[in-house]
C-alpha cells in the first residue's frame, strides 16, 4: 500500500533524504567492522577508511589475549540459563492467564504492569545486599535469576497474548480424553505456540546478551564476566589497541547480526510488541 | 476434591513460579528500598530511622539538583529530535515501495546493538587523534575542534544523548510506520480530492490516526529518560566535573562507591514516584476517553 503518491522529483528527494539517514545508521557500524580488520600501524594514517592491508589476526589476538573462549562461554551460559528459567515460568503463567481463567488474575496483570514501570535503580542496591546474604554474588546463577525476573513481565504478556487466541475447543477435546492441566500445557499449548516462544526467546536472549547494568553490579570476577562488561574493562585496559578492541566488539555483535538476518521480522515484532497493543 | 486441587488453585499454581521470581528480584527489594530511604544505613552498622532527613538533604544537594536538571534536558531532547526525525522518516518511507524493507532494517539495526558497542563506535568517531573532527581538520575544515566532546564540560551531556539517540530513534521509525500502515487509504484519496498538500495530509490525516502510537512513544520516552544509565556510565561516568551526571549515575555512585544506602534509596524512591505519576497521568487520560 502506498500512503502518498509522489511525483518523480519528489521521489528522488525522498530517496536522498532516506539514504542519508540510513547511512548515518549503518556507516558507523561499518567503520567498526573496518577497524576490526585494520593493523594497529594503520590507525595513524587511515583511521576512518577501509583498511589498506587486511589483518584478520586481530580476531585471533582478541580471542587469546582477551580469553574470549571463557567470556563467550559465560555469556552463553547466562543466555541459555535465563531462557530455560524464564520461558518455563513465563510459559506456565502465560498459559494459565490465557486459558485457565484464574479468579483475580487481573490483580496479577496490574502487578506485572507496575513491575515493568519500576526503574532498576529503585531496587538494585537492596537486591545487591540480598544477593550478598544469599551468596549469589559473583555467580552466574544469581544473574540468571535476576534476568529471568526482569524479563518475566514482557515474556508473560507476549505468551499470554498469543495463547489467548487458541481455540478453547482444542483443550476441551483433550480434557475429554482425560488429559490433566499440565498435559494440556505441554502436549497441546506448547507445540502449537512455538512461534511465540521463538520470538520471546530471541528478545530475551538479546536483552541478556546486551545487558550492562546488572552484569556490572553483580559479577566482579573477571573470569566470570559476560562480554558486555569485559568489553567495558577492555576499553581502559587496551585503550590504544584499537584493532583488538574493535575485533572484540565485532565478535560480540556477530551472533546478533546472524540471528537478525534469519529472524528480522520476529525481532522487530517482538521489540515493538508493546507499541501495537498500547 | 479438596480446595488445593480445584480448577482455580491449579490455575494459580501455574502463575506462582513467575510471581515468586519477579517478587524476589523486583518487588521485594523495591519495598526494602521504600523502607530504607527513611534510614541512614550505610550497609554495615546499625539501622537508624531518620524520617525524611534523606529527602531534605537531597533537596540541598547541588549534585542531585544538577542531575535532575540533566534528566529534564535529556527528556526534552528525546521528546523533540528523535520524534521529529522518526516521524519524517516514517512518512517518507510510506511513500516508496522499492527498498522500503532494506531502509527499515538499516534504521532498526542500531536499536539492537549493545550499549557498550554503540558507545565504543562513537568514542572512536569522536577520538581527538583518529576521529572525524581530526580528519576534517586535516582537510582544512577546522571550525570543529578536534577534542572529544565527551571530555568537554559544555558538550558532554549532549554528546552522550546523541549516542543514545542514534541507537534509539530507529525504534520510533518502526513503530510509527506500523501505525501509518493501519491508516485507511481512502482517507488519503479523499484528502487528494480536496486538494490537500503533503504537509496537510500529514498533519490532518496521518498524525491524528497514529495518535495512540504517538502518545505511547511520548510516554515511554518520558519513562525511559529517567533511569538512563548505560550510555552515561560507559562514556563519561557522569563527568567531567559532574557535567553529564544524571539521576541514575548519581544514585549508582552514592550506592556502590559510598554505600549510602538510605540516601540512594531516597533517590530511587523519587524516581519510582515520578514514573508511577507519569503512568497514572496517561492512565487517567485514557479513562477520560482520549483514545490512547
Amino acid at each position: 500500500m502506498i500512503v502518498a503518491k509522489y511525483r518523480k522529483s519528489e521521489l528522488i528527494s525522498n530517496y536522498t533524504i532516506l539514504t542519508i539517514l540510513a547511512l548515518t545508521c549503518i556507516l558507523p557500524i561499518l567503520l567498526l567492522f573496518f577497524n576490526s580488520i585494520k593493523p594497529q600501524e594503520e590507525f595513524g594514517i587511515n583511521p576512518l577508511g577501509f583498511p589498506i592491508t587486511i589483518r584478520f589476526a586481530n580476531f585471533v589476538d582478541a580471542w587469546f589475549i582477551g580469553e574470549y573462549a571463557q567470556i563467550f562461554l559465560n555469556s552463553s551460559k547466562l543466555v541459555i540459563g535465563t531462557l530455560i528459567l524464564n520461558l518455563t515460568v513465563s510459559g506456565l503463567a502465560g498459559f494459565s492467564l490465557a486459558k485457565l481463567y484464574p479468579r483475580g488474575s487481573n490483580v496479577f496483570l496490574v502487578y506485572l504492569l507496575v513491575g515493568v514501570s519500576i526503574p532498576a535503580q529503585m531496587f538494585i542496591l537492596p537486591l545487591f545486599l540480598m544477593w550478598k546474604e544469599l551468596n549469589l554474588m559473583n555467580t552466574h546463577l544469581g544473574l540468571i535469576i535476576i534476568y529471568a525476573g526482569l524479563n518475566a513481565p514482557f515474556a508473560t504478556f507476549l505468551i499470554r497474548s498469543y495463547m489467548i487466541q487458541l481455540p478453547d475447543e482444542l483443550f476441551d477435546a483433550a480434557k475429554i480424553d482425560g488429559a490433566n492441566t499440565l498435559q494440556l500445557f505441554y502436549r497441546i499449548a506448547l507445540p502449537i505456540s512455538w512461534p511465540v516462544f521463538l520470538t520471546t526467546g530471541l528478545i530475551v536472549g538479546l536483552n541478556v546478551w546486551n545487558e550492562f547494568l546488572f552484569a556490572l553490579t553483580f559479577v566482579h570476577d573477571d573470569a566470570k564476566k559476560p562480554i558486555a562488561t569485559i568489553l567495558f574493562a577492555f576499553q581502559s585496559r587496551f585503550e590504544n589497541n584499537w584493532g583488538l578492541v574493535n575485533a572484540s566488539a565485532v565478535m560480540m555483535m556477530a551472533p546478533i547480526v546472524i540471528l537478525f538476518m534469519f529472524f528480522q521480522r520476529r525481532f522487530i515484532a517482538g521489540l515493538t510488541s508493546g507499541a501495537s497493543k498500547g | 476434591m479438596s480446595v488445593f486441587f480445584s480448577k482455580n488453585s491449579i490455575a494459580w499454581y501455574f502463575i506462582i513460579p513467575v510471581l515468586a521470581i519477579h517478587f524476589m528480584v523486583v518487588a521485594l527489594p523495591s519495598l526494602l528500598s521504600l523502607a530504607l530511604c527513611l534510614t541512614d544505613w550505610n550497609g554495615f552498622g546499625k539501622i537508624n530511622y531518620v524520617g525524611l532527613e534523606n529527602f531534605y538533604e537531597l533537596f540541598d544537594d547541588r549534585y542531585f539538583k544538577k542531575a535532575v536538571w540533566h534528566n529534564i534536558i535529556w527528556t526534552f531532547l528525546f521528546l523533540t529530535v528523535p520524534i521529529a526525525l522518526a516521524l519524517t522518516c516514517a512518512y517518507l518511507l510510506t511513500g516508496i515501495t522499492k527498498g522500503q524493507m532494506l531502509f527499515r532494517l538499516c534504521f532498526f539495526f542500531p536499536y539492537m546493538l549493545a550499549s557498550i558497542i554503540s558507545c565504543q563506535i562513537w568514542k572512536f568517531i569522536f577520538h581527538p587523534l583518529y576521529g572525524l573532527p581530526a580528519w576534517l581538520n586535516s582537510k582544512g575544515i577546522d571550525f570543529i575542534p578536534a577534542v572529544s566532546p565527551f571530555t568537554v564540560k559544555e558538550t558532554s551531556l549532549y554528546a552522550v544523548a546523541f549516542v543514545d539517540g542514534w541507537h534509539f530513534w530507529g525504534f520510533l521509525v518502526v513503530i510509527y510506520i506500523t501505525g501509518m500502515y493501519q491508516v485507511d487509504n481512502s482517507l488519503y484519496e479523499a484528502a487528494d480530492i480536496e486538494g490537500a498538500t503533503k504537509f496537510q495530509k500529514f498533519r490532518f490525516v496521518t498524525l491524528p490516526l497514529i495518535r495512540p502510537i504517538f502518545i505511547f512513544s511520548i510516554m515511554i520516552i518520558i519513562i525511559w529518560s529517567i533511569p538512563t544509565f548505560d550510555y552515561v556510565w560507559i562514556l563519561t561516568q557522569g563527568g567531567p566535573a559532574y557535567s553529564s551526571e544524571v539521576l541514575a549515575t548519581n544514585l549508582y555512585s552514592q550506592a556502590f562507591d559510598r554505600f549510602n544506602v538510605g540516601y540512594s534509596s531516597a533517590i530511587g524512591t523519587l524516581m519510582f514516584i515520578y514514573t508511577i505519576f507519569i503512568v497514572s497521568i496517561f492512565g487517567v487520560l485514557r479513562k477520560l476517553g482520549w483514545e490512547i
